[in-house]
């Protein structure tokens, strides 16, 4: 009566929980690191190779269960006490393996993106690599699992360690606000789907997905249980109507856990979905695929309705990354027509999808880090040209907490000279989509990168990755009949083209280009004063601009008091810092330790020189070569280079996909 | 020679990737030359331009090379049938192949884009340009994705190159264009996007009922194989998709707004090979593969495209911007060639591929010449322009009236068959049609023609006749002297508003604003002077234009060098005996 456990069907998962040990123990026993003297390999960077180690032998595991061919089970019910083919609980198939290597893949971006993030020392290193470990070990395990106890475990091991992920940013109240509203939603959630798996359980007696066969003519409650199921899965992937949380949480989430949300976390919900759905419930097709196609219309459209009027770069990606939830379930929502050929096309989507965006947030990530310099390059006032950028930002600063100036001046690595704060705070707000202007020319590198992804989630060439899960998402449809929801979602295909073409085309535009005669001035002549308030400007987020149809979420972020457009400037922001700094933006505190050489060893060019180039020429080009050497830019060359293998030869992940159907 | 067609899209896409890594000779390394001082940098921007669109002249003159290698090995014997074909799988798991061949329909388009691709290059090799080396990269993109479409015989794969030049057209726009560039690129690709995408969902249905996204093979099954019913969606979907790009009334909308915006270049090439593909993909798939849907919905396609002409016509008697009103004729030009393909008769659809060839070449001629008047005047406003253009800028003048005669269809030269066989092939279209309503798009087109040579005649009369005074009939207390920065475009005086705005822009060179303060000083007219302000036809342009000026008369003394190649492939589109 004993179960019999294979080891090598759970490696990847045991793997990823030793490693998560061995970090919370390892961070236990290494000395603290001295103030003031940063040795090359310090705690946290070490901690972060482990759990890449980690990462990268589950992913090894996984390629070698993939390479081993056959289908692994375990935790089966003992031969006797079933009848027929005994049932397992964790079955290791090619439906598993793809969405474990996926999330793997992912978390290796995740982990170098987390390396950049935490290497200003403000967020315990620790417990960051300890909670992501946790997540991936129940977002390795959910693709396996087969039963629905193992399902809502596995589901709820991927949540919980993210709302400490969201929080660990404790300096920062936007994070803790996401945080709680994360918690909320996801509890929510889980007790609306656990309500659902017991009426399902109730009405069929058997947790197995392969034996949950409901029939036909079941009793109303068995679509209860199944409508809500599916509403707890929507919570997961933000899909309408539980969407809203969605712009908060990834804004006020490190960028890190954002992409996690947006991918690995969004991946393992879409991974239950189609278990549920298509393994345990497709007898009940005819009642969840309507539901599913109206769920699938509704998310892509608010999804890009949303991002349409986003001016912050993660808060338009977390919209967009709705929206693109909106096209993974499209061809669920014909699965009663196609079959389970539909989740091919939605696990293929969700492939080409985790590639590009996980680009995205790795360049923001980047940009977020290098922001942009004061000055204008070919502006001789460059010093009056920096101040009347700051329309965005000067609201923003105006309606901080008095609190987070206070922690902002008491967190570490602040101490820093005049020169140095005033060229960070002249600096736009990196997460706004105007600090993106002329960034083809100032790190043309990272701006193709950029384009490249956006142009991918839009879907046109040369992304042609995202042209090509498009085509597969939009041939499902078609096939299974669906003619109004190929419609809405070709609709929405070009409203995605807006916002995504829009940002491109900023990086491609000269930056700042209107506003510099309008303000300049009067903003200059008040910004000595209010140097102080602007220091923190670079490190808390500014509330989110232009943002009408937000949930009502703002509440600690202060008032936000004119949210107009960037063009708009008004003469009295003049937080944006004194005159000196025309030159390098300054390396944000966190480059010092984890990547001494790129931008730390660059000194800002002598205040005041007006003339002074961002980059000199000469040196431009080794900077970049070291920028390159970063963990964030090693995670853009990483997923930046998947998109465009995908790009290439989309074969391979049509050949990855599972034939058919899990199981 | 299958390595031809391949070598047609590789050449451009290396050269793009080349350029990529490419270093000017003059060893300036970084993109913005803003540090050095401003007359060395004005300097190294010239040289730069220069060099970049000579690179660029290269490899599209190999690209050309290549177009007419094709063409002087094709075999016009068998023009019906596909050649130079290739037909490897590229992606299994998409039904994808990477299928391309080349017949009667396509050649003289593969042609026409490299010709015109080159050309426009020869054109920025002597006029210089900002942002040389993107311009030039984005250009060698889009002239992948023009080839590709013309040479793609798989459905998706068409759908692919089709897709390739809405990127690098926005950039030319948003970048290169004109005042209200940014509206005009997001318009465009909105637009072009919306239709691409119902495109998409006609090509997927034609694949879900046959199974297969071979071209030859779709097209010779005739329709085989799927019902009426889906037949006539298919090309519903199709159609609209196409329709938008080519562009036919009322989705024409982007059109005038894009061609008006873009620089000289984009405009040539969207009028010249964009469209194209729009009225391509009617001939090479909504027609041959879905006959049935074609034989239902081909009244309507004929309606909006006679629509297309009336109203084509009376939107240029209205317009005052040269480029805008070239821009609305080819609505108009467009609905002949939709109108050719609505008979659904071989006669008719010669028209139209005879027509596509003709308006390519003669609107690409005519924006190159408004992009000239532009250059020299500093607006394309046409009663800022003025008139006696024929006294001041004599070559300039022939060419416009040459290109302006032409387009308006002239017997002899190459606009004029186009319009005739479309209308005669109204005149008998294909048994099943109603013939009398084809009578009426007959006679409202021929209403069309006259009004197209209305608004050419006007607009000659306007702008290349009269006395050479660069103002006009304005009154010497005429705004613009007294304020020669920009003013506010609602002035109600009749003749003056707008037309100094292009100066804030574009920086003209400085002999426009002089020859106004010579013609303010001389009223009397002095022609003498003012001639010598405004320089004529210079070499280069010269040298991009003959060519066109030299096909359109080809074609038009000689039309049946075009037919006779697409005569025979259009017999096999058609399933005609």
């Amino acid at each position: 009566m004993i179960q019999t456990i294979d080891y090598a069907a759970i490696a990847p998962a045991l793997i990823l929980a030793v490693t998560a040990a061995a970090v919370l123990l390892l961070d236990a026993f290494l000395p603290a690191p001295t103030p003031g003297r940063e040795t090359r390999l310090s705690g946290r960077t070490l901690l972060g190779l482990v759990t890449l180690a980690g990462v990268l032998a589950a992913l090894a595991a996984v390629a070698a269960q993939a390479l081993t061919g056959g289908v692994r089970r375990t935790f089966c019910v003992p031969p006797g006490l079933a009848s027929g083919e005994p049932p397992c609980s964790y079955v290791v198939d090619s439906f598993a393996l793809v969405l474990a290597g996926l999330v793997l893949a992912a978390a290796v971006v995740v982990v170098l993106l987390s390396m950049g993030e935490l290497a200003d020392g403000r967020i315990p290193a620790g417990e960051w690599y300890f909670l992501t470990l946790c997540t991936l070990v129940g977002a390795v395990a959910l693709p396996a699992a087969r039963d629905l106890v193992m399902l809502v475990v596995a589901l709820e091991l991927v949540s919980l360690p993210v709302f400490a992920l969201t929080a660990l940013k404790r300096y920062d109240g936007r994070s803790s606000e996401a945080a709680v509203k994360l918690f909320l939603v996801s509890v929510v959630s889980t007790a609306v789907m656990l309500f659902g798996v017991s009426l399902l359980y109730g009405l069929t007696g058997t947790v197995y997905l392969d034996r949950l066969a409901i029939p036909a003519d079941a009793p109303p409650v068995a679509t209860v249980g199944v409508v809500l199921v599916l509403a707890g899965f929507a919570f997961k992937v933000a899909a309408v109507p539980f969407h809203a949380w969605a712009g908060d949480v990834y804004q006020g989430a490190p960028i890190p856990v954002a992409a996690l949300l947006s991918v690995i976390s969004k991946a393992v919900g879409f991974a239950g979905l189609i278990l549920l759905l298509a393994l345990a419930l497709s007898e009940q097709a005819h009642v969840w695929a309507p539901l599913v196609a109206a769920i699938s219309a509704l998310t892509m459209t608010a999804g890009n309705l949303l991002a349409l009027r986003q001016r912050h770069a993660v808060r338009l990606l977390a919209w967009s990354s709705v929206a693109q939830s909106g096209y993974i379930l499209a061809p669920l929502g014909v699965a009663a027509a196609t079959g389970p050929a539909a989740t091919g096309a939605s696990v293929a989507y969700l492939v080409f999808y985790a590639a590009m965006n996980l680009g995205a947030f790795a360049v923001v990530m980047h940009v977020t880090r290098h922001p942009a310099p004061t000055a204008l390059p070919a502006e001789p006032a460059g010093a009056l040209a920096q101040d009347s950028r700051p329309s965005t930002q000067g609201p923003g600063a105006l309606g901080q907490e008095p609190g987070v100036l206070a922690q902002a001046s008491s967190a570490p690595g602040q101490a820093r000279g005049p020169s140095q704060s005033g060229a960070e705070a002249g600096a736009q707000e990196p997460g706004d989509l105007d600090a993106y202007r002329g960034l083809a020319r100032r790190n043309p590198a990272a701006a193709l990168a950029l384009a490249f992804c956006l142009i991918c989630l839009a879907g046109l060439p040369p992304g042609l990755a995202g042209l090509f899960a498009k085509i597969v998402v939009f041939r499902e449809i078609v096939d299974g009949g669906g003619v109004v929801l190929a419609i809405v979602m070709a609709v929405n295909t070009v409203i995605g083209l807006y916002y995504y073409v829009a940002w491109t085309a900023r990086l491609f535009t000269p930056p700042a280009p209107a506003a510099i005669p309008t303000a300049s001035t009067p903003a200059a002549l008040r910004a000595q004063p209010v140097v102080p308030a602007a220091v923190p400007m670079s490190i808390a987020p500014v509330p989110s601009t232009g943002d009408a149809v937000q949930v009502p979420s703002t509440g600690d972020a202060g008032p936000t008091p004119g949210t107009g457009n960037a063009a708009q400037v008004r003469p009295g922001s003049g937080d944006a810092g004194p005159v000196s700094g025309t030159g390098n933006a300054g390396p944000v505190p966190g480059t010092r330790d984890i990547a001494p050489a790129p931008l730390a060893t660059e000194a800002p060019p002598a205040p005041g020189a007006p003339e002074a180039a961002p980059v000199p020429a000469a040196t431009g080009a080794t900077t970049a070569a070291r920028e390159w050497a970063t963990p964030v830019g090693v995670a853009i060359v990483i997923a930046v280079g998947v998109a465009i293998a995908f790009s290439l030869a989309p074969q391979a992940v049509f050949d990855l996909l599972p034939p058919a159907f899990p199981g | 020679m299958t390595w031809v067609p391949i070598a047609l899209l590789a050449v451009p896409l290396a050269g793009a990737l080349i350029l990529l890594g490419l270093r000017p000779p003059a060893g300036k390394a970084t993109p913005e030359g803003v540090r050095t001082a401003e007359g060395e940098a004005a300097a190294m921007e010239g040289v730069r331009a220069r060099f970049m669109a000579r690179y660029g002249m290269a490899v599209s003159g190999l690209t050309l090379a290549l177009a007419l290698l094709l063409a002087a090995t094709f075999d016009y014997g068998a023009a019906a049938r596909p050649q130079f074909v290739i037909d490897v799988p590229w992606i299994p798991g998409l039904g994808l192949r990477f299928h391309l061949g080349i017949d009667g329909v396509s050649l003289p388009l593969v042609v026409l884009t490299a010709l015109l691709t080159f050309l426009c290059f020869v054109y920025l090799a002597g006029h210089g340009t900002e942002r040389p080396r993107e311009l030039v990269f984005t250009l060698l993109v889009l002239t992948v994705g023009m080839i590709g479409t013309f040479l793609a015989l798989d459905l998706l794969l068409f759908f692919l190159f089709f897709e390739i030049v809405l990127i690098p057209m926005y950039f030319v726009i948003a970048i290169w264009g004109g005042r209200a560039r940014r509206a005009a690129a997001v318009k465009f690709i909105l637009y072009t996007l919306l239709g691409s995408v119902v495109l998409l969902l006609g090509l997927l249905l034609i694949w879900a009922q046959t199974g297969t996204l071979d071209i030859p093979r779709l097209a010779a099954a005739h329709g085989a194989g799927m019902p009426r019913g889906v037949q006539i969606l298919a090309f519903a979907a199709i159609g609209i998709g196409l329709a938008v790009k080519a562009p036919m009334w009322p989705l024409h909308t982007w059109l005038p707004d894009a061609h008006t915006e873009a620089p000289t270049v984009g405009s040539v090439l969207l009028a010249g090979v964009l469209l194209k593909m729009g009225t391509y993909g009617f001939a090479r798939i909504a027609i041959p593969i879905l006959p049935e849907g074609a034989a239902a919905l081909a009244p309507w396609l004929g309606a909006f495209a006679v629509v297309g002409i009336v109203y084509g016509a009376l939107a240029c008697l209205a317009q005052r911007d040269l480029k805008r009103m070239i821009a609305y004729s080819s609505v108009g030009h467009m609905g002949f060639v939709l109108l050719g393909f609505a008979t659904l008769t071989p006669v008719g659809v010669n028209a139209a591929l005879f027509g596509n060839i003709a308006h390519g070449l003669i609107t690409g001629l005519l924006f190159f010449l408004a992009g000239a008047v532009k250059d020299r005047y500093g607006t394309a406003d046409m009663p800022a322009l003025g008139g006696g253009m024929l006294a001041r800028v004599p070559r300039l003048g022939s060419l416009l009236t040459f290109a302006c005669v032409a387009s308006l269809g002239l017997p002899g030269l190459a606009g004029f068959w186009g319009e005739m066989l479309a209308l005669l092939g109204a005149f008998a279209p294909a048994p099943g049609l109603s013939r009398p309503l084809f009578l009426v798009f007959m006679a409202v087109g021929g209403v069309g023609t006259v009004l197209t040579a209305a608004y050419f005649l006007t607009m000659l009369s306007r702008v290349t006749h009269g006395r050479p005074h660069p103002l006009g009939q304005t009154p010497p207390t005429d705004t613009r002297h007294e304020t020669p920065e920009p003013h506010a475009p609602g002035t109600p005086e009749p003749h003056a508003p707008g037309t100094a705005e292009p100066h804030a822009r574009q920086a003209p060179e400085p002999h426009t604003r002089e020859a106004a303060e010579d013609a303010h000083g001389h009223r009397a007219g002095a022609p003498q002077r003012t001639l010598a302000l405004l320089p004529d036809v210079r070499g280069y342009e010269l040298a991009a234009w003959v060519p066109l000026v030299g096909l359109i008369l080809l074609f038009g003394l000689w039309p049946k060098a075009l037919l006779l190649v697409t005569t025979p492939a259009v017999l096999a589109l058609l399933g005609a005996p």
